[in-house]
């Protein structure tokens, strides 16, 4: 058989390119040549090492802001020091010039000895106070604010990926089936869509919250059990973010859905799948062989950059105290916390630490969105 | 003279046509396919229909190639797709190898897909640009389950040869390819289940000139090879000349002439025919001094809502009262000459 156009025969290196060319392969390399990306990558990877390792952090002098102590110490100083003892920085009086007195101290070998109302200002350390706790500092419960930010790092993280997947997984499914099955059927599920970006999001979810803690309440006061008490009970366990994670799934799947209907749509009509269904190729075949690689990409995207709106509607709502529950450590909570006790100008960096990491972390997953975005389509670039 | 064909009288003219004792490979009767426009909010009715294909008669011999030309949006590619059962038809009947298809369903349908395949205009569109060059070419294998992984890639090696590619390239992907070459792939997934017959929907006409010459006579090596069948799809007479047997030529879902390729090109009957014709270049430059183009006024009507009568009326040059009244059907003026024209006698 002659041998014609593009057929030449191609060199050893040309060879070797081409194993490794594969459009997932080709979006690493395009990924990986952008310097922002790469460090928000990095970033992102630093804070989910932090957050999964959080225990670490705290047992190495750190007071477990979850109310556990030191394990060396079987101290809590939340529990075992008398309240009074405590003397409510957020009541206490403010000094001559205004300040709100604030937390800090060390641990001993022995205990916690010494409790410091301090402005905060960093402790000298001492060569026979060997441990730092509360290295920035406490909340009105005595809660290491270091310790907070880290586990704050887990709720954040949390909703972010959890967010992220419950939004992708049920959007893409509905959106692939109406657009797949289109007629009637897409007609029906998009009318529903389209109903329901109707509400306004956060005004949805904060009701939403508003109901689940009223159940949360009435169930308590009656003491009932059930499935219902169960899953009120699982949502305590979670620290309030079995709710959340609902409550924002319950809307954002929308965009995602009507995004991945819109590409299945675009997808749906290219002749490569009428190639596969001249030769027979059967509905699941075409859904998962041909559809689904293709918009997979995209639609994850969508969702790295939704991101950092699942972290900040968190941050939002544990602010208003809609979010996690009341001793769950999260940044919007730690933010609302200065709201309560005062403090916004005496101890700036109580205000700082946990908004830094905030931003950090949906900075992070913004510049990685956008540099999957430019790996995955290179023509969308900078839109 | 013969008897304007009417929309019952289809049957049996087309079916007593073969003046030859040539084989019928595919006969389309009376083949409508009918798009519905929906509208409403909530409960969608239907409130039009686009009639990309009304009423088309035609059969293809084996072995031959029967071109399929006309203007953009005039139901070319829906007449290809519906033979092919990617659409239903909405009305008609079409028969391969004598055996009624339209009704097929399941098994029995995957079985007939096996004989009838298709290459396509677009060579980005037609390559999932997520597959190797190896699945692609595999996937009708695969589909049919046929042959083990090993004899699958024997296969995939012995097609891309067939098409002129090295078998090298099927660990590539489609995006490393250049237009023909991918053209070319898709040639070989269609061939890959040895198919009778190839509807090839405008298979050149999104490549560079120097290059369409190249596929077309691969797709011609490949018929005397391979013994196929071939319905070609072009927007033009330009290129069908040379490669086609015979040429239907359509108009805003009708057939308005078919002719053997060298007597539809010297004795075009229909006023539209002529008009394609006389867009194309001659390479005689005397012949070419001399080629006067016939510019048909107006654009082409809705085929939501194509005029009564003849539907060319509004832009026939030569069109009388008689074409604005009753529709032409196709009437044998030669034999093998087929033409939808009140004014030809
Ligand atoms: N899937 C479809 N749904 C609705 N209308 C269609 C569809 N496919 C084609 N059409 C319409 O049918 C007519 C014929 O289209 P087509 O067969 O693609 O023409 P051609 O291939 O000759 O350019 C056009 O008016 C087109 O808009
Ligand atoms: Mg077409």
């Amino acid at each position: 058989m002659a041998v014609a156009e593009g057929a030449e025969p191609i060199s050893l290196q040309e060879q070797e390119e081409s194993q490794r060319s594969n459009p997932w392969f080709d979006a690493w390399r395009l990924f990986r040549r952008n310097k922002a990306s790469m460090v928000a990558l990095g970033v992102i990877l630093l804070i989910v090492f932090i957050a999964v390792t959080a225990k670490l952090w705290t047992n190495i002098g750190l007071i477990d802001a979850r109310g556990g102590a030191v394990a060396r110490h079987t101290v809590n100083p939340l529990n075992v020091a008398p309240q009074d003892s405590y003397p409510d920085p957020g009541l206490a009086a403010r000094d001559d010039q205004g300040r709100n007195p604030y937390w800090c101290g060390w641990l001993t070998d022995e205990a916690l000895v010494s409790v410091q109302d301090k402005y905060c200002s960093l402790p000298e350390p001492d060569a026979e106070k060997k441990q730092w706790v509360w290295l920035l500092g406490a909340d009105s419960n005595g809660k290491d604010w270091l310790t907070q930010t880290i586990y704050g790092a887990q709720v954040s993280l949390a909703v972010g990926v959890v967010g992220a997947t419950m939004s992708l997984v049920v959007g893409l499914i509905y959106g692939m089936i109406s657009g797949f099955y289109g007629g009637r059927i897409d007609n029906a599920m998009m009318r529903f869509v389209d109903f329901m970006y109707g509400f306004p999001t956060l005004v949805f979810i904060i009701l939403m919250q508003v109901y689940f803690t009223e159940v949360a309440r009435e169930y308590q006061d009656q003491g009932r059990g059930g499935i219902v008490g169960f899953i009120l009970d699982l949502n305590k366990d979670m620290g309030g973010l079995l709710f959340l994670f609902i409550a924002l799934g319950v809307l954002n799947w929308i965009g995602m859905a009507r995004h991945a209907r819109g590409l299945v749509l675009s997808y749906r009509s290219k002749e490569f799948v009428e190639a596969a269904r001249a030769v027979g190729a059967s509905n699941r075949r075409i859904i998962f062989i041909h559809l689904l690689p293709n918009i997979i990409g995209p639609l994850i995207v969508l969702e790295t950059l939704a991101i950092p709106g699942y972290i900040f509607t968190e941050a939002f709502l544990s602010f208003i105290g809609l979010g996690v529950q009341p001793g769950t450590p999260s940044w919007g909570a730690m933010i609302s916390e200065v709201r309560q006790r005062g403090g916004f100008f005496s101890n700036r960096h109580i205000l700082l630490v946990p908004s830094i990491a905030l931003v950090i972390t949906t900075l992070s997953f913004n510049f990685l969105g956008d540099g999957l975005r430019d790996a995955f389509d290179p023509r969308m670039r900078g839109t | 003279m013969n008897q304007p064909m009417s929309d019952t009288q289809a049957d049996q003219v087309t079916g007593t046509t073969p003046a030859t004792d040539r084989k019928i490979l595919v006969e389309v009767k009376g083949l409508k396919k009918y798009f519905p426009i929906k509208s409403g909010i909530l409960f969608q009715r239907e409130v039009a229909a686009v009639k990309a294909v009304d009423n088309v008669s035609f059969h293809i011999y084996e072995g031959e190639t029967l071109g399929l030309v006309g203007e953009s949006g005039c139901g070319k590619s829906t007449t290809g797709r519906t033979i092919l059962q990617l659409y239903e038809a909405t009305a008609g009947s079409i028969k391969f190898q004598g055996q009624e298809i339209t009704n097929l369903k399941g098994a029995q349908l995957r079985k007939m897909r096996r004989e009838m395949q298709m290459i396509f205009q677009d060579p980005y569109a037609s390559l999932n640009p997520r597959m190797s060059v190896g699945r692609i070419v595999a996937e009708p294998l695969v589909v049919h389950n046929i042959g083990t992984k090993q004899e699958r890639e024997d296969r995939v090696a012995e097609l891309l040869e067939l098409v002129g590619l090295n078998p090298y390239f099927v660990r590539r992907y489609p995006h490393e390819f250049s237009g023909g070459q991918r053209q070319r792939i898709g040639l070989a997934r269609a061939l890959a289940l040895n198919p009778e017959f190839i509807v090839a929907d405008e298979p050149i006409s999104a490549l560079d000139v120097s290059i369409q010459a190249q596929v077309v006579n691969l797709m011609q090596k490949l018929q005397e090879t391979l013994g196929l069948t071939y319905l070609f799809i072009a927007h033009d007479l330009s290129m069908v000349r040379h490669l086609c047997d015979r040429v239907a030529v359509m108009y805003l879902g009708k057939i308005v002439e078919i002719a053997e390729s060298e007597e539809l090109y010297t004795n075009p009957l229909h006023p539209y025919t002529q008009a394609l014709l006389s867009a194309v270049p001659v390479p005689d430059p005397v012949v070419e001094e001399k080629r006067q183009r016939i510019i048909l006024k107006g654009d082409v009507p809705s085929p939501i809502n194509p005029p009564t009568g003849c539907n060319f009326n509004t832009r026939c040059p030569v069109s009388v009262d008689m074409c604005y009244q009753e529709d032409p059907g196709l009437i044998e003026v030669q034999p093998e000459h087929w033409v939808a024209c009140h004014r030809v006698d």
